[in-house]
């Protein structure tokens, strides 16, 4: 059993020791150990060369990382979170993305942009954002988004040892979460989903901290007698459209949970596809669940009406059903 | 500035391969705007007529094996690295046979064999880029320099400084070049910045910096050497202005009302290609006739790359979706192919060669 940070860690430790050409650079990464602990030890074990404290300059930070992957370093560049990835943009969409293409294949780009993305505890407007679907819609780009220990070590390793650029986005409510993590070599292909929880009656497609929000809210359906399957994509681009085809087209109901706003959002993306290929099995309208369209709010109260709770995905099951309210 | 100056008096063959770059670069450049009024050439299209002395006297300045990196004025600076000009101008008319199979255009030329990586749109967002490629050279113990090239205008851009920053802090092996033509786009040096000598940013985060005219194809390539030869003895990076004029507008849609004829005609006096072909005639190394020969050669060349990229194919519909992502191990293929940008995407199971040394050291 590791928590979801020891797994992260020990994903970048494997991947360091086997290869000389990775290593990791970031604000906080070294000295302070990670501002969320995930890069806990790998300075001491890997010196100053392969575990670089940066200043706080995203765009330089993510510029070196991209820069040094045309020669083929394979850089890990953490974003303290994702909100401030905003100011790498340039770097990750103009760049990253694109050069590959524009090169006309001459050059690949082999990076891993990690760190928490969404909302944490109280941390409000600027620091609590999910902007997933930001990074998914530009050609280019790989985006990863793990809900489990195992699959974000597996992911993890994956993704550095792609050669595409990879957007990681954890969870930094998701980072003290436990679960068992093989002890063997493995890995997880990137585009890979799993069906968390076998179901017949609706299929839940929830990624990274809403997967487990969705798993809570179908143990509470369970004692109802309705059945709800969990899909968990794990990769949003590429993504395994096939794996949610299977489940609605079993269970003929589908609901979309995820935690960032409404408009065009990658739930948006997924009910379009959800919809044009699983019409005929569909008993009822692709249903999402967002947070609601308004900056994250401070005050605590606020803030759980606004991260999506277990007590939505249920409405949302019951309105799939058709069932009133109880 | 310490550093070892590299190399004192230049061979004949140099001499004459340095006059015969810059004309190439410049009857290619001129050759582009009746191309681009004939609609083989779209886009945005950035020439660098009049500023040859600066690409060519880098470029000589260099070891073959050091990296370049610069914006979208950059077809001068590639033909000085040495890619071969056909494949540039069949580029530019967006041809299969182009540098990047017709993908780039003129903003994005690279060439990996010669270590020229790109080419780009975004003002100042590829100088970051430089300071990881010196990461990178460093990291593998080569003891190349990265060149990178930028404008005045660049040199206000965010980016810029923080890579600054970042190169100094760790002393990476990088030369910035700043080729401050005085205007940005239409906007003149006292209208975007207070300091008119871009080269004293660098005194913000302690690096060494020169400011110098580069009209002369000699001063560039001495002075450019000695910066190049600083950063590559570990010394630290160095951020050069190299003062220079562009003939042509920022663009072909650029009426050019910013600026006078007089003055332009007034900088053609300082013609780089005309200062270097009298040096040559009057210290008796060449003739004129001889100069006047590779002049002519240059044409015919430049007139073979036209045709090669009129007879060329267009790209096949299928390339549209080639090179967007690498169809590596670790993917999921059988979800990658339901995405027609992974779909077409090449699998490059061997290394392509020794430019992508992978060193995998199996795990303990």
């Amino acid at each position: 059993m590791l928590t979801m940070r020891e797994a992260l860690n020990q994903a970048m430790r494997e991947e360091m020791s086997r290869d000389q050409n990775v290593f990791l650079l970031g604000e906080e990464v070294g000295a302070y150990q990670g501002a969320y602990k995930i890069t806990q030890g790998l300075l001491a074990q890997f010196g100053e060369w392969r575990v670089r404290d940066t200043p706080i300059a995203e765009e330089a930070i993510a510029g070196l990382a991209v820069g040094s992957a045309f020669i083929g370093l394979r850089p890990i560049a953490e974003m303290m979170t994702f909100n401030f990835a905003i100011l790498a943009m340039d770097m990750i969409v103009n760049h990253a993305a694109k050069y590959r293409y524009m090169s006309g294949g001459q050059i690949r780009c082999p990076m891993v942009l990690r760190g928490p993305s969404g909302a944490a505890a109280q941390v409000a407007a600027q620091h609590s954002q999910a902007f997933e679907a930001w990074f998914a819609h530009v050609p280019g780009l790989v985006v990863a988004m793990p809900s489990t220990p195992k699959d974000a070590k597996g992911l993890l390793k994956a993704a550095i040892r792609d050669d595409n650029p990879v957007i990681f986005m954890e969870n930094e409510v998701l980072y003290n979460l436990k679960g068992e993590v093989p002890d063997e070599e493995y890995h997880i292909p990137l585009g890979q989903g799993e069906v968390k929880r076998l179901g017949k009656d609706v299929t839940i497609v929830a990624w990274s901290r809403c997967c487990v929000t969705a798993l809570a809210a179908a143990e509470t359906l369970a004692k109802e007698g309705i059945e709800a399957e969990v899909v968990d994509p794990r990769t949003l681009r590429p993504f395994d459209e096939d794996l949610v085809f299977d489940s609605v087209r079993k269970t003929g109901r589908c609901v979309i949970v995820e935690e960032a706003w409404p408009v065009a959002s990658f739930g948006a993306w997924v009910s379009d596809r959800v919809q044009r290929e699983c019409f005929d099995a569909l008993d009822s309208p692709v249903l999402r669940i967002n947070a609601p369209d308004v900056p994250m709010p401070y005050s605590k109260v606020l803030e759980k009406a606004y991260v999506p709770q277990p007590e939505r995905v249920i409405e949302a099951v019951h309105q799939a059903l058709y069932r009133r309210e109880h | 500035m310490t550093g070892k100056k590299e190399r004192a008096l230049l061979e004949p063959r140099e001499l004459l391969a340095i006059y015969r770059d810059m004309v190439r670069i410049r009857e290619f450049e001129e050759a582009c705007p009746k191309l681009y009024s004939q609609g083989k050439m779209g886009g945005f299209l950035h020439l660098y007529s009049g500023q040859e002395a600066v690409g060519v006297g880098v470029a000589h300045a260099m070891h073959h094996e050091d990296y370049m990196i610069a914006a979208y004025r950059e077809h001068g600076l590639i033909l000085a690295k040495g890619t071969p000009p056909d494949v540039v101008m069949a580029e530019l008319f967006g041809k299969a046979t182009g540098s990047s199979k017709g993908l780039g255009g003129s903003m994005h030329i690279f060439d990996r064999s010669v270590r020229f990586m790109g080419g780009y749109g975004i003002v100042g967002g590829h100088v970051p880029l430089a300071n990881g490629v010196a990461w990178a050279a460093r990291h593998r113990g080569e003891h190349r320099v990265v060149v990178c090239f930028f404008g005045d205008g660049a040199a206000n851009q965010g980016a810029f400084f923080e890579a600054l920053c970042l190169a100094q802090l760790h002393k990476l092996p990088v030369v910035f070049i700043c080729e401050n033509n005085f205007y940005a786009m239409g906007t003149p040096l006292d209208r975007q910045s207070s300091l008119t000598d871009m080269s004293l940013r660098a005194r913000g985060v302690g690096m060494e910096r020169e400011q110098f005219e580069g009209y002369d194809v000699e001063v560039v390539r001495d002075r450019v050497g000695a910066a190049a030869a600083h950063a590559r003895d570990g010394s630290g990076p160095v951020l050069l202005e190299i003062v220079t004029y562009r003939y042509r507008g920022h663009s072909m849609s650029d009426p050019g009302k910013y600026r006078s004829k007089e003055e332009v005609e007034q900088m053609m006096q300082v013609d780089p290609i005309f200062i270097w072909g009298k040096r040559l005639v009057d210290q008796e190394r060449f003739t004129m006739p001889e100069l006047e020969a590779v002049d002519k050669e240059v044409i015919a060349v430049v007139d073979e790359c036209v045709k090669f990229a009129d007879e060329s194919p267009w790209p096949t519909h299928e390339v549209l979706y080639e090179d967007v992502y690498v169809r590596s191990p670790y993917i999921h293929l059988k979800a990658a192919d339901k995405d027609p940008a992974w779909r077409a995407s090449v699998r490059e199971d061997k290394l392509p060669d020794e430019f992508w040394r992978h060193a995998v050291k199996e795990a303990k």
